[in-house]
């Protein structure tokens, strides 16, 4: 399908479906792009994993009531990061561990409850790996809302939550409440998680917040330029992605995140600086003798 | 009175008592070395003199006050090895983490901010290097912007957690003489450190530390071994004691 082509589907009045997706896909990305440089940066990946698969319960919950997927899944997925959080501060244990715990108890707490649900295994599917059919216009709204808030938070916040990456012992020293830095952060990733759970889905969708973070930090140096990166990245392989999954028919979540996947790829081998064939063009090694 | 001062500490740790009954002054111009064995409780009363750690007993005066932190002038500098040494920042952005907390939510870093950022960064030799990822900076040149980050509060109590460990011989002279220079111009420095010989050589003042402080006096009025051995838990054939006799 030429690109044309797909302009012509997205504009379509029988296809609202298709700018709607779209969209919501942008912003996804963008916001997970953002949010997952702290992800990237402090080696969170796992608690991003864990968060993704707690909002579960919230999702089947909010399904079988018929209620706002947004909101039930921010509100699991907020209750299991408190959760982690708190049972952390035990020393006996590591957080991963409490992680590994929480997060599969809640991930099969929603199974059993989306079982109850009638026409159960079409659901669980659309769940598990996105979907781009079938989102209301409000949830649209909600995730426009949301996002811009949570950008505004990240604004306000972003000094805070580098001084606490950075080195903890001088945070607390500083006077920063450390323990309620962690829990905005885990908050933040939580909501940029269920806003983009329903086209990405469950399992896919921590790729939106990794990857675009990881291949941002392969190709600078400069925080700033990280967190701008990040969420271009994110947002044009959204697109790409769409396109792709379109013109293809192959499953939407899946499509961006090898788009994603690609540009990483491609970020690991050509990065200005440190790309694996770039410093092997600047600096011929041994396998590669000068001759002359 | 001293701008730095620790009354009757006691600092108890999962039902263990680290520090007991620790009496610790240190002036304006003073840089005090506190040396003690490991676990003898040096990190602690640190952390104690910040209020990281809930004391037991006695209280840490700055100014003649309660220490709150934002509110007093302490400046904290901990072991390298807590920074997150591969976070893309640069030098003169890691330094500004120093004034988070005087920066609260709401306020991005201002003029005078960055003037405090620019000074501290002067300050410790690293001024060429400010726009530098930390990432590609030596040990040394490390420990120089930890201490920028610390002095970018414009604090007049420094503390020092370590700053030698893993550095080569000519670093820490460097960094000894850095020291030296910011108590003297009008700081209170107080520096937890393995290296004997240098802390006798530089420091203007020893303070012995094993869960309690052993002794306390300027490095000449320590050179009768019985405190030493009494910090150190060793006998009289030391090598330790033999080094102090040297010296």
């Amino acid at each position: 399908m030429s690109i044309a082509e797909f302009l012509a589907d997205l504009t379509n009045p029988d296809l609202a479906f298709l700018p709607k997706a779209l969209l919501i896909a942008v912003m996804s990305s963008v916001v997970c792009g953002v949010v997952g440089c702290y992800v990237v940066l402090r080696g969170m990946a796992f608690i991003g994993d864990a968060v993704a698969h707690a909002v579960f319960p919230g999702l089947a919950v909010a399904f079988v009531l018929q209620g706002s997927l947004v909101v039930g899944g921010a509100v699991a997925g907020v209750l299991t990061a408190v959760l982690v959080a708190v049972f952390a501060q035990n020393r006996r244990l590591k957080e991963d561990s409490v992680i590994g715990v929480f997060y599969v108890a809640s991930f099969a707490l929603g199974i059993v409850i989306i079982s109850q649900a009638p026409g159960y295994a079409g659901s669980l599917q659309q769940f598990l790996f996105g979907s781009i059919t079938g989102i209301p216009d409000e949830d649209l709204y909600t995730a426009a809302i949301t996002g811009v808030l949570l950008l505004g938070a990240v604004l306000l916040l972003h000094q805070q939550f580098v001084t606490v990456s950075l080195d903890r012992e001088l945070a607390r020293a500083v006077g920063l409440r450390v323990f309620w830095l962690d829990i905005a952060l885990y908050v933040l990733v939580t909501v940029a998680i269920v806003i983009s759970v329903q086209t990405i889905g469950n399992i896919l969708v921590l790729a939106l917040l990794v990857t675009p973070a990881a291949a941002a930090r392969l190709l600078t140096d400069r925080l700033g330029a990280m967190m701008l990166l990040a969420p271009a990245i994110g947002g044009s392989g959204a697109v790409v992605g769409l396109y792709l999954s379109w013109s293809y028919d192959l499953p939407v979540g899946g499509t961006i995140v090898l788009v994603l996947a690609t540009v990483f790829l491609l970020a690991w081998l050509f990065a200005p600086c440190h790309g694996l064939v770039t410093k092997h063009w600047r600096r011929p090694g041994i396998e590669a003798p000068a001759t002359g | 009175m001293s701008v730095l001062e620790v009354r009757g500490v006691t600092v108890g740790l999962g039902g263990r008592t680290v520090l007991r009954d620790i009496d610790l002054a240190v002036d304006l111009g003073e840089l005090t070395g506190l040396i003690g064995p490991n676990g003898a409780g040096k990190t602690t009363l640190l952390r104690s003199i910040l209020g990281l750690v809930r004391v037991a007993a006695g209280q840490v005066l700055v100014d003649g006050r309660p220490i709150r932190p934002r509110r007093s002038p302490v400046g904290y500098v901990p072991q390298r090895h807590e920074f997150a040494w591969d976070f893309p920042i640069s030098v003169e952005n890691a330094v500004m983490t120093g004034r988070s907390g005087l920066l609260g939510l709401f306020r991005r870093p201002g003029v005078a901010d960055w003037r405090a950022v620019g000074e501290s960064i002067e300050r410790v030799g690293m001024g060429e290097l400010a726009r530098r990822p930390v990432g590609e900076l030596s040990g040394g040149q490390r420990q120089r912007v930890l201490v920028a980050r610390a002095l970018a509060l414009q604090p007049r109590v420094l503390l020092l957690d370590e700053p030698f460990t893993g550095l080569d011989l000519p670093t820490q002279e460097l960094l000894t003489g850095l020291f030296l220079e910011l108590a003297r111009e009008g700081r209170a420095v107080l520096m937890t450190t393995h290296d004997l010989v240098g802390a006798l050589d530089t420091c203007t003042r020893i303070a012995l530390l094993n869960r309690t402080i052993v002794a306390d006096a300027p490095p000449s009025e320590l050179l009768d071994p019985e405190p030493w051995m009494r910090a150190f838990g060793v006998s009289e054939t030391s090598p330790l004691l033999k080094i102090l006799k040297v010296m």
